[in-house]
């Protein structure tokens, strides 16, 4: 069967290597609560990659446009097979396709559903007000981000265990990165610290909100087979406090009361849905996947 | 080699074997599969087609469609069909997993193979950008780092201080 052939729409990769992961469920795990767990792990890597994107051409020099680029593209590489587990654990997740269209349940899980369907962090999707906010936001997702992958090495579920073992060390190049930069820009000009200093302060808050036990985290870190991001705090602080005392930052204190409801409730802001709208938009002009 | 000089499961595997072996990586082609350590099994399945168990590097890295096809068609062409390509994500392949002699093909097209010892199981500590030095391909001068970032996810750009040779280098992921 050959792409042309067949006028798929979605992008080379008609029969999806991912198609054939083993994705049995582990014994005794509720499929439901795996595929709402991995949804938000998955959310995150391909909300904060379609954001990341927006620096491709953009990055204040070339070797920071590549790595943008290329940071985003293992995220985009985590959420995919993400996107698997959440559909075959709970394939009621899915949204549902005009009858007979072949599109695969990961991408209708990434094109199809409604904001307040994603279960991302809110630290994710909002858009980088200057390259300085672009560099902490990196620094505060994959500084927490490769402390839970670096649990979840151990699931039980094989699936996340498998995202997380290729994971870590990718985190861990793009926490090097964020972090170099960091030091770059909060010790280099007044300007360029000024704003450092400006996008710690808006970012803090939902570093924390990223940090704050969720049911669906707690019962999955229960299960065997998520981790609960009250767990690695300690490990996260580890690593940021010694950076930021470095730099000469401080954050602000984290008095603010937990909202209601966060992303991994569906709880947006209002930045999130033209950003779905954008990364959507073809795919929903061709629900039967075919141009 | 023809279908009939294949006679038994386990010749037609170890024929499959050889020629997914042999395939080349779609973006490094002096290495086959088996250099890059992708390969990880080759089995005769119950309905009688080939398996071949491949695992991706890079979690994003799009040459893992292209050598599923790759891995199809030669297999196909070698009249050991018919064959489908099945992928797992553990043990996580880990840039240790180069062959010696990837290693050795590597560093003869110029690109710096990764060093081994990448492999590691507890917390990664913040390195900030203090990496072991690289060193030249070609006269194994001391090299500085262009970009961390190379123009795909496993590969970083370097110069040596020696011959002024510019180069990329493999990551060590692990």
């Amino acid at each position: 069967m050959s792409l042309l052939d067949d006028g798929w729409a979605f992008g080379a990769e008609f029969a999806d290597p991912l198609a054939s992961l083993d994705t049995s469920i582990p014994d005794g795990v509720d499929g439901a609560l795996l595929a709402a767990y991995a949804l938000g792990l998955a959310d995150d890597a391909l909300v904060a990659a379609q954001r990341m994107t927006w620096w491709c051409s953009r990055a204040p020099e070339l070797e920071l446009d590549l790595a943008w680029a290329n940071v985003a593209l293992d995220l985009l590489g985590q959420a995919r097979p993400l996107l698997v587990r959440a559909a075959t654990a709970e394939p009621a997740l899915v949204p549902a396709l005009p009858a007979g269209s072949p599109i695969p349940a990961e991408d209708a899980l990434a094109f199809f559903r409604e904001p307040a369907g994603f279960r991302n962090h809110r630290l994710v999707e909002g858009a980088d007000a200057d390259f300085a906010q672009a560099v902490v936001r990196l620094l505060l997702l994959s500084t927490t981000r490769l402390a839970v992958f670096e649990r979840l090495r151990h699931s039980r579920d094989q699936v996340l265990a498998g995202v997380a073992a290729k994971g870590v060390p990718e985190l861990a190049y793009h926490r090097d990165l964020a972090a170099q930069w960091f030091l770059v820009l909060a010790g280099g000009t007044e300007e360029s610290r000024r704003r450092t200093v400006a996008a710690v302060a808006a970012l803090w808050p939902l570093h924390v909100e990223a940090l704050e036990t969720h049911a669906v985290e707690v019962a999955a870190a229960r299960a065997g087979v998520g981790a609960d991001p009250a767990d690695v705090r300690e490990q996260v602080a580890a690593v940021l406090g010694p950076l930021l005392e470095t730099a000469g930052v401080v954050p602000p204190p984290s008095g603010r009361a937990r909202p209601a409801a966060t992303g991994r409730d569906g709880a947006h802001t209002a930045e999130f849905a033209p950003l779905l709208d954008e990364m959507q938009s073809v795919a929903r002009a061709h629900p039967m996947g075919r141009w | 080699m023809s279908v009939s000089a294949v006679t038994t499961h386990a010749e037609r595997r170890q024929a499959a074997w050889l020629v997914a072996a042999a395939v080349p990586d779609p973006e490094l082609p002096m290495l086959t599969l088996a250099d890059l350590g992708v390969l990880r099994a080759v089995e005769v399945a119950a309905d009688g087609a080939v398996e071949v168990v491949l695992t991706p590097t890079w979690s994003g890295c799009p040459a893992l469609a292209t050598m599923r096809d790759d891995v199809v068609r030669r297999v196909d062409e070698a009249g050991l069909g018919p064959v489908r390509v099945l992928v797992e994500l553990l043990p996580a392949w880990s840039s240790d997993d180069i062959s010696p002699q990837g290693r050795r093909a590597l560093a003869e097209h110029g690109v710096s193979p990764p060093r081994p010892g990448a492999r590691r199981t507890g917390p990664v500590p913040l390195s900030l950008g203090r990496h072991r030095a690289v060193s030249c391909p070609r006269c194994d001068g001391a090299a500085e780092t262009l970009s961390a970032w190379g123009p795909t996810p496993c590969t970083s750009l370097h110069r040596c201080g020696e011959c002024g040779e510019p180069f990329q280098h493999i990551k060590e992921v692990g």
